[in-house]
């Protein structure tokens, strides 16, 4: 984990991940706004998880304070874990602009994750961009907003991500303000033409209620998933993401705007790590370069 | 008015706040401060008691008997109050999670002595909020917390009535950096919640007699006038509050009632005798103006920050009081504040920034809903408070101005402080055994506590016979737990504002973690019991703000989760924090438990010189203490330890 935050070795690190291939665990992204209570429903999903045998890695991607480029990682009810169970590992990671973006650091070590535990989350603060990239790196996508928040319909409206796998609703203990809540999102949802999105209301804290059911859901939408067309999918839109993160829209345009981008991407080898993949864009780019007047 | 009293008034009551090692051995020392002219008991009790745990447990370690006494069981409370007659002495209790349970031994205790429950007088502290906020001790999430602290009231006030139920802390709020207008926003605002509570669980003819058994816990700062002031605005408030909120118009129920415990953040570990005078001043500010002086006053030793205090240096606080009461004029006088311009001027100044900060708190749904947001104001105030210090623009006599020094005859061949009997723990795990092999089956008190928790009933029957069944400490709150669920509160770091911090060291940690090839991780850690988080805090936020990253995740791990998190979290360097003087053994457990990972310890606390070399044969880099009050200079030489050990240079 080490070797794949740390920039100079990230090539290396990539290589020993494309090497070990597509891990066989669940990559599942939780994200929403902050303070919905996700640290205290991973806490009871961890629980729910181990209870049937799972292991569970957790990689908590905190936004970080551009100002100084330190971050405060951890600041929220900590994911509760017994320290002597080795098959849990919690990690928190910072986004942001730094040491050339988290984004990728983030997708290879979920991806190497995947190789060594059951289930992988990538747990993000729904904020922004990068975030959202991060959790659509994940073969399932959970929403967890909260009752009375307002803020799940703002992030589906907003359009922020794709329509999300599963939609949870916390703090169901909040009695009718959950119920509501979790209509609000039905109705969301259908405006949006996505009638199978299950919507599920979980209770974290004593009386725990929903949070098998959760647990159920991501693995039922896991089941119907063609995992590996997906991870080469994400494999390829991680490409363009990093490539854009790099080269900005000037890169785009040389590649002929993104559609073109992720349509030529589809004729690639599937096979292709994400660094290939990443090196192809590159090299298309400064082919349509040279090829400019003046270029 | 006139300018003398037709008789000099009876001076306040003097407790100390005291308790160590075992019942018996605190109850020795009771029996000596009362016959000192002492005429009030405080009672002290250890970590674990105040959390709910016994004392075999593993957050226990390092802790037990260290800053208070450990009671377990009803035979315990028996042993710390023999020979006291519980009929006539005023005992205040520094009990709040467990509060209900450490009263219901209490009342137990005095059963059977032979004295009622109704006779009682004393205090229980009570307020969960500031547990929350800064000192750390809470067990359970808030909702049950304030329904047992409500069922506490409505019992008192029915079978208990000279009993303080709450004694709402604005205290702790002042040791965690806040204003004096924090101070008493987020007091009143807690007493509020409090009373809130207590309201749906007591018919409203009996809400009077409520507030009028609601008290204070204050605390005085050095700056002594402005600090009067803010107690005089206390009490304008509190009426205010008690007339308009609550309807009440018995005179005497919407008198603001507080006891006092003076400022410890400014005590220094520099020049410690200087402390003495800072008390004194302090001591004014309660006492000084008749119609805002408190009822009950301890002080703190000379030498809190260096460790716990001996028994003369308690006698020689005691002492001031007596001085204050019986040497001088001042009980002989009416208030001598009454028509000063200045007086009046800094009151209406205060009252104007708490009623707005008041207003703050009430827009978030009342002092329960707002702990995250005060918990942030706290920290904020906090960060200023030591940049002031580091700046020099606050003066710190001994610290940070004035530092040339003699060496100090005070501190004697025990290095001026009291140190608990290492063997104490295991005493108190043997005698816990014992204990629980002699009594009775507790089998079904615990259920009928389960039972009572889950249901809407008053809490203090089923815990009253929980206390005479001989149910223990552990076990009472473990029931509890299990129905409550655990809490985390909130640290408040992460909104903590992030001003430009110091150029050079910005530089220094981008160059190592450009070196490093990733940024630099830090782990901020408090291990074991200790809930006094000022300092990690601040650590955290400035090592954020110099460019780190860091995992800080608050209060009350055991060395086994943070030595774990410090391994998967990939950190390159661990900073551990202890105010309780468990340094000794938790210290040396963090480090086992790292099992050879080679990440290199930092500590802060409370830590005697003497224990200075074991901490570093156990393998600890650094150790800090309050006299480093430059941040920025412990980073760049936690930058130094890193480079080091990656053999970089800086």
């Amino acid at each position: 984990m080490n070797l794949l935050e740390t920039r100079t070795a990230r090539a290396e690190a990539a290589a020993l991940v494309s090497a070990a291939g597509d891990g066989a665990g669940h990559v599942v992204g939780v994200t929403g706004p902050p303070g919905v209570g996700k640290s205290t429903l991973l806490s009871a999903l961890l629980r729910e998880w181990r209870g049937r045998g799972r292991s569970v890695a957790v990689l908590a991607v905190d936004p970080s304070s551009k100002r100084s480029g330190g971050a405060l990682l951890g600041d929220r009810a900590r994911i509760e874990h017994d320290p002597a169970d080795r098959d849990v590992f919690i990690r928190s990671m910072a986004a942001g602009e730094r040491l050339g973006g988290l984004a990728p650091a983030t997708r290879a070590a979920a991806q190497a994750l995947a190789n060594a535990f059951d289930v992988v989350v990538i747990e993000t603060v729904g904020v922004g961009q990068s975030e959202t990239d991060v959790a659509e790196a994940a073969d399932t996508v959970a929403v967890v907003v909260q009752p009375g928040s307002g803020d799940a319909l703002q992030f589906l409206k907003a359009g922020i991500m794709e329509v999300p796998d599963v939609l949870v609703v916390t703090k169901a203990d909040l009695g009718t303000a959950a119920a509501r809540a979790e209509e609000d999102l039905r109705v969301a949802l259908r405006a949006l033409g996505a009638r199978t999105t299950p919507v599920l209301a979980v209770s974290s804290i004593a009386p725990v209620r929903g949070v098998a059911e959760l647990a159920d859901a991501l693995a039922a939408h896991r089941a119907r998933l063609d995992v590996a067309a997906h991870r080469v999918r994400v494999r390829r839109l991680g490409a363009l993401a990093d490539f854009v993160h790099e080269h900005g829209e000037r890169g785009l345009r040389a590649v002929g705007g993104r559609r073109a981008a992720v349509k030529w991407l589809r004729e690639q080898d599937p096979a292709l790590d994400e660094p290939a993949l990443l090196a192809c864009l590159e090299a298309t780019a400064a082919r349509w370069r040279a090829n400019q007047p003046g270029g | 008015m006139t300018h003398r009293l037709p008789e000099r008034d009876r001076p306040w009551m003097m407790r100390t706040y005291a308790g160590h090692s075992t019942a018996a051995r605190s109850n020795e020392l009771y029996r000596r401060n009362l016959a000192k002219g002492q005429t009030g008991l405080s009672v002290a009790f250890d970590l674990p008691t105040q959390t709910g745990y016994d004392a075999d447990h593993e957050l226990a370690r390092g802790e037990v008997g260290k800053v208070g006494v450990p009671i377990a069981h009803r035979g315990d409370m028996a042993a710390l109050m023999d020979g006291i007659p519980l009929g006539e002495m005023n005992t205040s209790m520094t009990i709040n999670a467990t509060a209900a349970w450490l009263f219901a031994l209490y009342v137990v205790a005095a059963s059977e002595q032979g004295v009622d429950e109704s006779a009682l007088s004393g205090t229980t502290q009570n307020d969960i909020i500031k547990e929350y906020l800064s000192r750390g001790t809470y067990a359970f999430p808030p909702g049950p917390s304030m329904r047992l602290i409500a069922d506490m009231v409505a019992y008192t006030v029915e079978h208990v009535p000279r009993w303080n139920p709450v004694n709402v802390c604005s205290y702790h709020l002042q040791e965690a950096g806040a204003t004096p207008v924090q101070e008493i926003a987020f007091s009143m605002a807690t007493a509020c919640a409090v009373l809130d509570a207590v309201r749906e669980r007591v018919p409203e003819a009996r809400m009077p007699a409520v507030f009028g058994r609601i008290s204070f816990f204050v605390n005085a700062g050095v700056r002594f006038v402005e600090e009067h002031a803010k107690l005089r605005a206390m009490s304008v408030l509190w009426e205010e509050l008690g007339r308009t909120r609550y309807g009440v118009t018995d005179e005497k129920a919407l008198r603001f009632r507080y006891g006092v415990q003076v400022n410890s953040l400014g005590l220094t570990e520099s020049q410690p005798e200087n402390n003495v005078q800072r008390i004194v001043l302090e001591a004014l500010a309660v006492t000084l103006g008749r119609s805002a002086r408190a009822r009950a006053v301890q002080l703190p030793a000379w030498n809190e920050a260096l460790g716990l205090p001996r028994p003369w240096d308690q006698q020689w606080a005691l002492r001031i009081q007596q001085v204050l009461a019986y040497e001088t004029d001042l009980l002989e006088y009416p208030d001598l504040f009454e028509g000063s311009v200045v007086m009046d001027g800094l009151v209406d100044e205060l009252l104007e920034g708490a009623r707005a900060e008041l207003t703050r708190v009430e827009e978030r749904g009342g002092a329960v809903e707002a702990v995250p947001y005060m918990k942030a104001a706290l920290v904020e105030s906090h960060r200023e408070r030591i940049a002031r210090i580091e700046s020099g623009e606050q003066v710190l006599v001994g610290v940070n101005r004035f530092v040339e020094t003699e060496p100090s005859p005070m501190v004697g061949d025990d290095g001026g402080i009291l140190v608990v009997d290492p063997g104490v723990e295991a005493e108190a795990r043997d005698a816990l055994a014992a204990w629980r092999a002699e009594r009775g089956d507790v089998s079904g008190a615990l259920a009928e506590l389960r039972r009572v928790a889950a249901s809407d009933e008053n809490i203090l029957p089923a815990t009253l016979a929980a206390a005479r069944a001989g149910v223990t400490t552990g076990e009472w709150a473990s029931a509890l737990r299990e129905v409550f669920g655990g809490y985390r509160a909130p640290t408040g770091v992460g909104e903590a504002a992030s001003p430009a911090a110091d150029e050079a060291l910005r530089d220094e940690v981008g160059g190592l973690s450009e070196a490093l090839g990733r940024t630099l991780k830090i782990l901020v850690g408090k291990p074991g019991l200790d809930g006094h988080s000022n300092g990690a805090e601040q650590i955290a936020v400035r090592a954020r703000d110099a460019g780190m990253d860091v995992v800080y995740e608050g209060i009350r791990l055991t060395p086994a989760q943070i030595a774990r998190s410090a391994v998967d979290e990939g950190v390159h360097v661990i900073g551990l924090s202890i105010l309780s003087g468990s340094h000794r053994e938790l210290i040396p457990d963090v480090i086992a438990a790292l099992d050879g990972a080679d990440i290199p310890v930092v500590v802060g606390g409370i830590i005697p010189d003497a224990d200075v070399p074991a901490l570093k044969a156990a393998g600890v880099a650094a150790v800090y203490t309050p006299k480093d009050f430059e941040l920025d200079r412990i980073m760049h030489e936690i930058v130094a330890l890193v480079a080091e050990r990656h053999s970089l240079r800086v």
